[in-house]
């Protein structure tokens, strides 16, 4: 059984989120980990290893600096690491991003793929289905337990206040929430060994079935007006009107007013 | 001369960090109250390879350095002394011996399970009358035919009754040395379970109270010929080259404690007020933490530098890391004990409750200075060095 885990090295937004004067994300200035959501993924496919003797290989998209969670992931157990990273693949969207993951897709073997469900610097969401659509394969997302039988997975699916169970011939991709397992440690061992592992790596002319107008900011539908910080929400306007009619007026008046209606 | 850490070696720090904030620190108040043993968490660090981080892999080991082990030791010690104590004492007073001198057998059987953690190790040494003076050894070993029997008695023996596998020292002899009659001492490994091997009292200590420490007592106790660790006779220079190693250990340890001190002190001194600022804005206060810190770099660099040492000592065995052990282990305890005591007074009244982190900290300090070897036994050996 081969299981490919996609992970992305992300700001650490524990200790806060840091700007710069643009506007983006001063991520020199933060911590970098491994996305939770994936690290989680990358768990669940350690445990497939050690009842399956799965083969785990782990892929991620980023500058050369993304080797340290491929390194991570080696560390905890990962067979394999393949880094896709080249200077036209930058400022990719969402779109641009599952397109490139998917072109490097087409060059692995796998039965199962396992993606986070969403990373902590975009919580978009978009990307594991996104590669699913390109590769066409089905797609079961925020996965809270995987279970392998035969060929097929059995999934618990997320909901707010259910889960559904799904089965799922493979292959198949499934996107994998924080909370599917506590994610093992690293071992000393396993960290001086990562560093005598060979990571694969990949640029444009890597990957398989793809074109260049989808990938990178010029292959990227999504465009940023404006980026800030959160704004934080002023104590509003308590008013206590007489009636339910004068309530729905001035309700109506302020809608008209901020030109809603 | 390069100060600049590895990438590896950054790495397990984080790992080590990680793991004793998330595992450790929680359990180390309760485990000091309680005097118990932390088993869960030495499970724990034995699914992770923490209980053989400097063992090669074919005995199944991390294959990691002495600076990775050193690393491990310090960051657990920073918040819980108690747990540092445990890998320091297993890893190098009962794996390094038998890893350095046992047999192929001895180490297929003993290291390989001690190194996976499923076994954990001590060393006995010390006994009512022989401390500093390791020649007033009494316990004595008799061959008789294909058995050693032992009888006597050790004590305050780490790890004392939740080990599985002792490094034990016995009188075997007695042989002559530039004229004068000296004991011959050997060394053996005996397991836990050994008929006539039994535990005596369980010592009710300062500090360091969730280690498990007792007196070992052998009463004909009868373990196999092929136990004898090392030569016959050679158990002297054994135990010596032992607590070398084991002086890393220890000084990573007080370089812990007196590290977490200092980081918990830093954190209270910017919180707590008096007189309508935080005492951290008082000169007082600030000169104090720069001299702490300077002394806990220094100290620093000493336990890095032995550890580096005993590296290069594996690959050249004519190199010696006697001195830098006792160097490091010497400057680190004292530093440990100073900055813990500073520590508490820093903290004022809340320094002396339990409930704050310094008060253990300086009680696990103290012995730094006292077990494997005394401040005054290394300097004996850094003078014996420099007089020679």
């Amino acid at each position: 059984m081969k299981v490919v885990v996609c992970i992305k090295q992300v700001p650490d937004t524990k200790g806060g989120v840091q700007f710069n004067p643009d506007g983006t994300l001063n991520r020199a200035a933060m911590l970098a980990i491994m996305n939770p959501d994936d690290k989680a993924g990358l768990e669940a496919a350690l445990r497939l290893k050690d009842q399956y003797g799965a083969e785990v290989t782990v892929l991620t998209m980023g500058l050369p600096k993304a080797t340290d969670v491929l390194r991570e992931a080696i560390a905890m157990g990962a067979d394999k690491a393949v880094l896709v990273t080249d200077r036209v693949l930058g400022g990719a969207d969402t779109w641009a991003t599952s397109t490139t993951i998917a072109g490097a897709l087409r060059n692995l073997e796998y039965d199962l793929i396992i993606t986070g469900r969403q990373a902590i610097d975009g919580d978009t969401a978009q990307v594991g289905p996104q590669i699913a659509e390109h590769l066409g394969l089905p797609v079961i997302s925020y996965a809270q337990d995987i279970k392998v039988e035969g060929n097929k997975v059995i999934v618990q699916r997320q909901y707010d206040d259910r889960y559904h169970i799904l089965e799922c011939q493979m292959p198949c991709l499934i996107t994998a929430l924080a909370e599917l397992n506590d994610p093992r440690y690293m071992t000393p061992g396993g960290i001086f060994d990562s560093f005598q592992a060979e990571i694969t790596t990949w640029g444009r002319a890597d990957l398989k079935d793809v074109e260049d107008g989808n990938l990178g900011l010029n292959g990227s539908p999504t465009k940023i007006a404006k980026a800030s910080d959160k704004v934080r929400k002023g104590a509003g306007e308590k008013v206590t009107p007489d009636s339910p009619d004068e309530a729905v007026s001035y309700i109506i008046g302020k809608l008209d007013e901020k030109h809603v209606i | 001369m390069d100060f600049t850490l590895s990438k590896e070696h950054d790495m397990v720090r984080t790992l080590f960090k990680d793991f004793a904030e998330k595992e450790v620190k929680p359990l180390a108040q309760e485990i000091d109250e309680q005097h118990r043993f932390p088993r869960e968490t030495v499970d724990k660090m034995a699914k992770y390879g923490f209980m053989g981080i400097p063992v090669p892999k074919e005995y199944g080991g991390q294959g990691c350095d002495t600076l990775a082990y050193a690393m491990c030791v310090e960051e657990l010690s920073k918040v819980c002394g108690t747990t540092g104590v445990i890998v320091s004492a297993h890893t190098s007073l009962c794996v390094d011996p038998i890893l350095t001198f046992g047999t192929e057998e001895q180490k297929q059987k003993y290291v390989v399970p001690l190194a996976k953690g499923e076994k954990l190790g001590a060393f006995g040494l010390t006994e009512p009358g022989a401390g500093t003076d390791a020649q007033g050894q009494q316990t004595k070993a008799v061959l008789d035919g294909d058995e050693w029997v032992l009888n006597g008695s050790k004590c305050f023996i780490t790890n004392g009754k939740e080990a599985d596998v002792y490094v034990i020292f016995a009188v075997t002899g007695k042989v002559e040395k530039r004229g004068r009659i000296m004991k011959e001492i050997s060394a053996f490994i005996v397991e836990k379970g050994t008929p006539g091997f039994t535990f005596g009292t369980k010592e009710n200590k300062m500090g360091i109270c969730g280690s498990s420490t007792y007196e070992l007592i052998f009463t004909d106790c009868r373990i196999p010929k092929e136990n004898l660790l090392g030569q016959q006779g050679k158990g002297f220079n054994i135990a010596m080259h032992t607590l070398d190693g084991g002086r890393i250990g220890i000084a990573s340890q007080a370089l812990g404690l007196a590290e977490g001190a200092l980081e918990t002190t830093i954190a209270y001194v910017k919180e707590r007020k008096q007189f309508g600022k935080a005492i951290g804005q008082f000169q007082n206060t600030q000169f104090q933490l720069a001299d702490m810190a300077t002394k806990v770099e220094a100290a620093k660099m000493l336990v890095y530098k032995a550890a580096r040492k005993k590296d290069e000592y594996k690959a050249n065995p004519k190199v010696s890391y006697s001195v830098e052990a006792a160097m490091a282990k010497l400057c680190a305890a004292e530093v440990a004990m100073e900055v813990t005591t500073k520590c508490v007074q820093l903290h004022g009244g809340y320094g002396y409750i339990k409930e704050y982190d310094v008060e253990r900290m300086m009680r696990d300090a103290k012995i730094t200075e006292i077990y494997e070897g005394t401040s005054e036994v290394q300097r004996m050996v850094i003078s014996a060095a420099l007089l020679k």
